[in-house]
């Protein structure tokens, strides 16, 4: 959030290919209610393959229910969401397949507290990907060593720093090779120390082309590696542009009113 | 710009860890701080301390001194210790205590089927046994050694009538078939009853919420009585294992309850994480819910567990012979009559004994499970 953070990010932009025929995600028409609380409106959003997209707004204007809605942890009631070219209904089937294709890192990371570090990064590719165990633990140690924390493999996570925590809960995700990486408000559960370590990994995985979705107020991060800024506010999709435009040329208002209050506080 | 050098501070040198004063560490100071650290503690010491000196030594005296061990009869007893316990009618009735009406030349049976159990629960209960997989292979087939040592099949082992089974055998096969089979059935009951299935919910709820409104007494009536009734005429349906499948229903209906709360005490970020990684239910459950919802619930489950065992002296209201069951005959026999509190504390310390170590077990589980993902 704060300038400084902003200038320590270092992203290579070069590197970061958009595909403008291969559409990753595609949500159309989409609606969700909780109750009779119509919490998302008329969604419509089509990420292409490579594409890395950040989504702010308010709390309450309802980013994580959209992007639990893609990998199904919530259930959208109309509309449409295509993920992977596969379109996600009641078929359990597509569901588990769309699930082994998205990987997702939530605020409070959700590791599993009675498995060492090593057993969290290897226990879906071991039964969800039905990977041989030794092949599992190669997989699981280079993606630990890509998060920078392969001496904590025997760890267990309530032994190990919140950004630590973030860091495997990314190479977790990573070793199930996924095609789409969502992430909710990675680093506001974290002390601002950390934040830059967990966002010093997700700036390489942008840098190798991973598509990402992420909901952040980190607006430096935002600034250097995303291509699309989307802001929400009470269940709509409110504006979308490009970073730069975004943050200095805010159209709608309340976009306006959002990043004064973020920016200037 | 004031001057502010009365508040600014910047420290000089790093200050060394030093040990800690002599007066925090060591026995000494455990004295102090658990039993004089106030006025009303050091009252509730000396109290205690009082309560032991005036219980202890006539207990010994009477338990241990006095006591008589063996002789034919009350009268015998009395006249070899008027004062002491008369233990005489537990060495005399030993056999029967153990294992009831079982035939004398085939008790090798019950006994070899004991230490098959001690074998099997081995892997169960310590996972550094060498050869565990192994083990838990003789685990999964010890059910069919035990029923065929013990009930004989009629062919090899000569068959033993229900109705000859008594004593601490009967405990323990009610205990240990509860015990193993309740578990399981409990898990599943507590997962139906989360189910988003309405289906499956409502058979669990429904179940679960019968059996705790229910008194077990009643159920084992029903076991023994009432069961005939809805039977086809003709089919024998053996007396315990009517009585084990109450037990264990009775049982299931409690831990289900219990293994719910360590259900509900997990972060629905655990159910998150498995479903995003894709996860099937079945492996979720298995893999990270169950895992960590069972360590919750262990205090519970091993209560569970305890209430169960000392449960099974209810199947004497029935008409079987487990030690309180045993008791009654003495009692009215005339060579031994007038003792009760020897043949109570024997059977009291033999539930004592079992209960005492489960709940020790429990601990150490606990303790050992809470060593890995500490906090
Ligand atoms: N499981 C739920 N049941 C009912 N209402 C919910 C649930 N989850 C979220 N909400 C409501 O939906 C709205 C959007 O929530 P959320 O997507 O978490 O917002 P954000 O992530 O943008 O802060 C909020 O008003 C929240 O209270
Ligand atoms: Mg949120």
């Amino acid at each position: 959030m704060s300038e400084a953070n902003a200038a320590d990010i270092l992203a290579d932009r070069s590197k970061m290919q958009v595909s403008d025929t291969e559409v990753a995600i595609d949500i159309i028409g989409m609606n969700k209610w909780f109750g009779d609380f119509h919490v998302l409106r008329d969604i419509n959003l089509r990420v292409m393959k490579g594409e890395r997209i950040v989504v702010c707004g308010p709390s309450g204007s309802g980013k994580s229910t959209m992007i639990r809605c893609i990998n199904r942890l919530e259930e959208h009631q109309k509309g449409k969401i295509i993920v992977d070219g596969i379109e996600l209904t009641n078929d359990l089937k597509r569901i588990d397949e769309i699930r082994r294709e998205v990987g997702m890192c939530f605020q409070h990371f959700n590791l599993f507290p009675h498995l060492t570090i090593l057993e969290n990064c290897t226990l879906a590719p071991i039964w969800v990907r039905k990977m041989p165990k030794k092949q599992a633990e190669e997989v699981a140690m280079h993606y630990l060593e890509r998060v920078k924390i392969p001496e904590q493999a025997h760890k267990y996570p309530g032994q190990l720093s919140g950004g630590q925590q973030q860091r495997v809960a990314i190479a977790r995700s990573l070793c199930m090779n996924p095609k789409i990486m969502l992430f909710d408000e990675p680093t506001s559960a974290l002390d601002p120390e950390m934040i830059k370590e967990v966002l010093d990994v997700m700036v390489g995985l942008a840098e190798e082309g991973m598509t990402m979705l992420c909901v952040t107020h980190e607006m430096g991060f935002a600034r250097k590696v995303a291509n699309r800024v989307i802001f929400m506010d009470q269940g709509q999709i409110v504006e979308q542009n490009e970073p730069e435009a975004f943050f200095t040329n805010p159209q709608h208002e309340r976009t306006q009113l959002f990043l004064s209050q973020i920016l200037h506080h | 710009m004031t001057d502010n050098s009365s508040i600014a501070f910047v420290m000089k040198e790093a200050k060394e860890a030093m040990p800690a004063p002599i007066t925090t560490t060591g026995p000494l100071a455990w004295t102090r701080e658990n039993l004089f650290s106030s006025p009303l503690n050091t009252a509730l010491t000396i109290l205690s301390l009082i309560f032991l000196a005036w219980m202890v030594p006539g207990l010994v005296q009477w338990a241990f001194v006095d006591a008589v061990w063996v002789a034919g009869s009350i009268d015998e007893c009395r006249q070899l210790s008027s004062e002491g316990a008369c233990w005489a009618v537990i060495t005399a009735r030993f056999d029967q205590f153990m294992f009831g009406f079982y035939p004398e030349d085939l008790r090798w049976r019950p006994i070899l089927a004991f230490v098959l159990l001690c074998v099997a629960l081995l892997p169960v209960l310590w996972d550094a046994v060498p050869a565990r997989k192994q083990l838990f292979a003789f685990s999964a087939v010890y059910p069919l050694v035990a029923f065929v040592l013990l009930w004989g099949d009629g062919w090899v082992f000569q068959s033993v009538s229900s109705s000859d089974f008594g004593g601490f055998l009967l405990t323990i096969i009610i205990g240990v078939t509860g015990i193993s089979f309740s578990l399981p059935l409990g898990i599943l009951l507590a997962l139906g009853r989360n189910s988003n299935m309405p289906f499956i919910k409502i058979i669990c709820v429904t179940f679960i919420e019968f059996i705790r409104g229910v008194p077990l007494i009643t159920l084992l009536f029903v076991a023994s009585t009432l069961l005939n009734y809805f039977l086809p005429p003709g089919t024998s349906f053996d007396l315990i294992l009517r009585v084990l499948i109450m037990v264990t229903l009775f049982a299931s209906a409690y831990m289900a309850e219990v293994i719910r709360g360590g259900l509900a005490a997990l972060n629905k970020g655990q159910y998150e994480a498995a479903d995003a990684l894709g996860l099937t239910y079945w492996q979720s459950m298995y893999l990270i819910v169950l895992p960590q919802a069972l360590k919750i619930s262990i205090p519970g489950i091993v209560n569970t567990f305890i209430g169960l065992f000392k449960d099974t002296t209810l199947v004497s209201v029935i008409g079987l012979l487990d030690p309180l069951g045993i008791i009654q005959p003495i009692l009215a026999d005339s060579t031994w009559n007038g003792l009760v509190v020897e043949l109570y504390v024997f059977v009291g310390l033999f539930f004592f004994a079992f209960c005492f170590a489960m709940s020790r077990y429990s601990m150490y589980l606990e303790r050992k499970l809470s060593t890995g993902d500490r906090h």
